[in-house]
């Protein structure tokens, strides 16, 4: 039987502050237990949240880059339950009055379809610290310095119908909050993380069937296998005539499948209520001005542009904008070249190979944007040849220097391409007069040698001959004869 | 030294070198060592940091660029927290935890030069109207020692009263000032919601609670109170509101605390005399009225509909603020933790169960109940609706009068012991007093008779931030009334 799936996301988003949500303490990662965790994040008595204002304006500019109605009076409530990693015994997040209402999404997905997903909301909130048991003796540790790292909850509508559909989701959200610079968007730090809602149905059927929330996950790659075990999973249970029952799921990537979580307060009660320690934030609409007219160029804006430059391809554009400090990259090297398929070529070509070989973020790359606009430059006005730069490349990623120009490179390593007339003519003479047998081969119409001609040449020039010079006067040499 | 004397004759003692602030801090720490064992007003005396303090006071003093504050003793409830010195709060919970950082409160007074005697009494957690909730034990009313100060601030009014310090500071969350202070014979002020940071100061109801000051006489509330309030960025609900008023007040800038030309009218709610316990408390409240005629102020009779429903409106939003105000006292972070606990579950259980009192239970019980699935709306949502009521009936009166004047209490101080057995009776203790908190408005008790032997209180309501006011005609009260001149019998000391 035939099942439609149905698939909403909630993802939670840290958000890029400097200090927590609701105290002064720093939000870096990585740092040692509970060494940024202050007497506000540690809950001891007497102690206050007072708001953080870059928190509320970038939720803001999420909402404004979404088009969502905005809250302009939201406000904050407790969620209440104990566990230790929940210093105040509450959490304080947006229960009744978010920040961002409704709003929504385009995807364009692999196949050309367009989807359009519904946003239902978005609402600041805190983090909860981490309970560690690795290394623990059996005992769980308690490390606060997460606890109170803002977050922006994106809830989505059940829209989505596949595994497939929801990675894309997910990428394009991600994509979107680092273009806003409101997130870094590091996955294995956990910068962001998304729970699943999985359920099937008859197709026709209008009732959404029972689902499942699939919590924590935080790479495209486990939000598919999570997603596509439960679909299976669902569907042997009901085709097998057992029913489904709603519950929350951990996924285990390592044995691929979910299971139960164990619950954090038997009663599922969170006695939700207004937080009588902070006002309801009011929004004027001169912020909400101000803010818009800060945003920066969104992804589907640049993907356009990218579009129309000479010689991409909509893949190209899509690839080339997806990631903002990718685009970047790239724009900034077709300002040192002025060449736009090249470049794109080797943006995505050797210097993502590069990086995907050396676990290395583009804002680290070990050749500069400027250097790889020189070297695409040099390639373009036959100062060098494509192996030439290759070899250039790959001793920068080597020994990166970020401050040579590749002009002194190619001058003090002696590397451009012969291209002197009488140089090139006194060697392609030498290499037919060494190959006679091959040089007959060819003037016998065995016309396929002529590449092995070539190669001896450029073999005598160690690369620096230009191949189409080369061939060029190899046909006439040979020809003539 | 009279210790009975007004901050205002201290201050010149200090200032002409009479006595040094070291002097006057042992003055008063002996005479709370000598009453405290009957009064057990004191949870902590910190006498080395008080000694130090008043050290450095004296010092400042003698290079003439002190405050009107600097070197005057005072305490401060057990609820401020205080660096390096404990805080319990009345509870168990806390009878390990010495505070990390400082209150705003202890902060700012610190930093005008006061000195800190003790940390004192209260009810547990701040819940209660006896002081009989406080895991140290009762306080005792310095009246009459077979009696409660009232509470939950007892610890500061029994202080003031027996003259253990010359002023103290509080909290006011139904009226755990404006009770004591009236069961005491002083005068207390619980100012405006969002005048004086809560920042640091343990909490039990966030929306209700209220620091405020005790002193003997109205100047001293004001003195006191300059010191403590004022807008602080670390309080989302403080209040960006000038203290200009206070300070010109305390300062003696506005030609001390006269009314001036200004007529004033005064309105009495028609619903708190309904209250009224018997023909003495009639009598008494008439005079205060007389008082205040004499001296050409208005009076009218005025409709507060809603004030019989104040009490339960308050037990359900302070109940459902405390039940998860408290949660963070889990044994896990700091204060008190069980013995051996066997698992998470028992952990917060066990540590729970015996680091908390029983009305500290039940309150955070009904709290919890009335802000369940199914409940919610029937109880929270409902009471904050009724809250809004209360708030717009006080409103309405104070289009036509200035102020409000109705009794602190229904009756003088009961016995200790006499109301433990019915929580809901000690709850209606609080029917004068937890109106005005619902609709956060600025209120003051003063002293304004006896009934056999034990003081009763005048409470004065103004429209928010109207302190100085309120002040100003507490002041006249008094300038025409001798009850607050009146000590505890020393026999009953």
């Amino acid at each position: 039987m035939a099942w439609e799936v149905v698939i909403g996301l909630e993802i939670h988003v840290q958000l890029a502050t400097r200090s927590k949500i609701f105290s002064g303490a720093s939000t870096r990662f990585g740092e040692a237990p509970n060494t940024q965790a202050c007497a506000v994040d540690l809950a001891l008595p007497g102690v206050l949240p007072v708001l953080n204002e870059q928190a509320i304006s970038h939720a803001l500019t999420f909402g404004l880059a979404i088009g969502a109605e905005l809250g302009k009076r939201s406000s904050f409530d407790r969620k209440n339950y104990f566990y230790p990693d929940l210093p105040k015994g509450y959490q304080i997040t947006q229960f009744a009055h978010p920040i961002v209402g409704r709003g929504a999404i385009e995807l364009v997905l692999e196949d050309g379809e367009q989807l359009t997903v519904g946003i239902t909301r978005a609402h600041l909130e805190e983090d909860a610290g981490k309970s560690l048991h690795e290394n623990m003796h059996g005992l769980t540790g308690i490390d606060l310095n997460r606890a109170g790292t803002p977050l922006l909850e994106i809830v989505s509508e059940p829209d989505m119908r596949n595994a497939k559909q929801a990675v894309a989701y997910f990428q394009k959200i991600h994509a979107l909050v680092k273009y806003l610079r409101i997130c870094d968007g590091n996955l294995n730090e956990g910068s962001m993380r998304c729970d699943a809602n999985v359920s099937i149905r008859k197709p026709g059927e209008k009732k959404l069937g029972v689902r499942t929330e699939i919590k924590n996950l935080n790479s495209f790659r486990f939000l598919e296998k999570a997603i596509n075990f439960e679909i299976g999973r669902q569907t042997e249970v009901l085709e097998n005539g057992g029913s489904l029952q709603q519950a929350t799921l951990l996924y285990d990537a390592d044995k691929n499948e979910t299971r139960p979580m164990r619950s954090k307060e038997t009663s599922e009660d969170y006695r939700y209520f207004p937080d009588p320690d902070l006002l309801p934030v009011l929004i004027s609409q001169e912020i909400i001005d101000t803010l818009k007219s800060r945003l920066p160029e969104l992804p589907e804006a640049r993907r356009q542009r990218f579009e129309k430059m000479p010689g991409l391809s909509s893949y190209d554009a899509a690839r080339l904008s997806e990631d903002p400090d990718i685009a970047d990259y790239f724009e900034a090297v077709v300002e040192q070249s002025k060449l736009t398929k090249l470049s794109a070529n080797w943006v995505m070509g050797e210097l993502s190979a590069l990086l995907n070989r050396l676990d290395l973020p583009i804002e680290k790359a070990p050749v500069s944007a400027q250097q790889l606009g020189q070297l695409v430059a040099r390639i373009s006005d036959n100062t060098i040849s494509g192996n030439i730069a290759k070899q250039i490349f790959e001793d920068l990623a080597n020994n990166p220097n970020v401050a040579v120009h590749i002009d002194d490179i190619i001058e003090s390593q002696n590397l451009g391409q012969l291209n002197d007339k009488n140089a090139l003519n006194d060697i392609v003479e030498q290499v037919i007069d060494d190959n006679p047998v091959q040089a007959q081969q060819y003037r016998d119409g065995k016309i396929k040698i002529l590449a092995y001609l070539v190669g001896q040449v450029m073999k005598q020039s160690q690369g620096k001959a230009n191949p189409k010079e080369v061939s060029a006067l190899l046909l006439t040499k040979l020809g003539s004869l | 030294m009279d210790p009975f004397s007004s901050l205002e004759t201290l201050r010149s003692g200090l200032d002409s070198g009479e006595f040094s602030s070291v002097e006057l801090a042992k003055h008063y720490l002996a005479r709370i060592n000598k009453y405290n064992p009957q009064l057990n007003c004191f949870i902590t005396i910190p006498e080395a940091e008080a000694l130090q303090q008043a050290t450095k006071a004296d010092a400042l003093i003698a290079k003439g660029n002190s405050g009107v504050l600097c070197g005057l003793p005072m305490a401060l409830k057990d609820i401020f927290l205080t660096r390096g010195i404990l805080t319990t709060c009345g509870s168990r919970m806390l009878e390990n935890f010495i505070a990390p950082y400082n209150s705003t409160v202890a902060e700012k007074l610190a930093g005008s030069g006061m000195v800190c005697l003790g940390k004192t009494n209260m009810d547990e957690f701040a819940m209660g109207s006896s002081n009989e909730n406080s895991h140290y034990g009762a306080v005792r009313n310095p009246w009459n020692t077979e009696y409660v100060p009232g509470g939950s601030s007892g610890g500061s009014a029994a202080a003031v009263s027996a003259a253990l310090v010359p002023v103290a500071a509080g909290t006011d969350t139904g009226g755990s000032i404006r009770q004591p202070a009236a069961f005491c014979g002083i005068s207390g002020i619980k100012p405006t919601y969002g005048r004086v940071s809560r920042y640091g100061m343990v909490a039990f109801a966030s929306s209700l609670d209220q620091g405020g000051a005790f002193g003997r006489c109205v100047q001293d509330v004001a003195l006191l109170l300059s010191g403590m309030g004022g807008h602080d960025p670390r309080d989302s609900t403080s209040a960006d509101h000038d203290m200009q008023d206070i300070h010109a007040l305390a300062t003696g800038d506005d030609k001390g605390f006269t009314l001036g030309n200004k007529k004033i009218t005064i309105g009495l709610p028609k619903e708190y005399l309904e209250n009224l316990d018997g023909a003495q408390l009639q009598a008494v409240y008439e005079t205060a009225r007389n008082i205040f005629e004499t001296q050409g102020v208005q009076f009218r009779e005025v409709s507060l509909p809603h004030t019989s429903v104040a009490v339960p409106t308050y037990y359900v939003i302070a109940g459902a603020e405390a039940s998860t105000n408290l949660s963070r006292y889990d044994g896990v972070r700091y204060g008190y933790r069980c013995k051996d606990p066997q698992n998470l579950e028992d952990l917060y259980v066990r540590s729970r169960t015996e680091g908390f009192g029983d009305e500290v239970k039940r309150r955070i019980l009904t709290g919890t109940y009335t802000l369940s699935v199914g409940y919610y709306d029937a109880y929270y949502v409902k009471a904050q609706k009724v809250r809004r009521l209360i708030a717009n009936d006080f409103s309405e009166v104070f289009k036509d009068v200035d102020l409000l004047m109705t009794p602190t209490t229904p009756s003088h101080a009961f016995k200790l012991g006499q109301l433990t057995k019915d929580p809901v009776e000690m709850y209606q203790q609080d029917i004068f007093t937890t109106p005005a908190s619902l609709a956060g408005l600025p209120c003051l008790s003063v002293p304004c008779g006896t009934i056999n032997g034990l003081p009763l209180g005048l409470q004065l309501i103004a429209p928010h931030f109207e302190e100085a006011l309120l002040l100003k005609t507490g002041y006249l009260f008094q300038q025409h009334s001798d009850w607050h001149t009146q000590y505890p019998e020393p026999g009953a000391l």
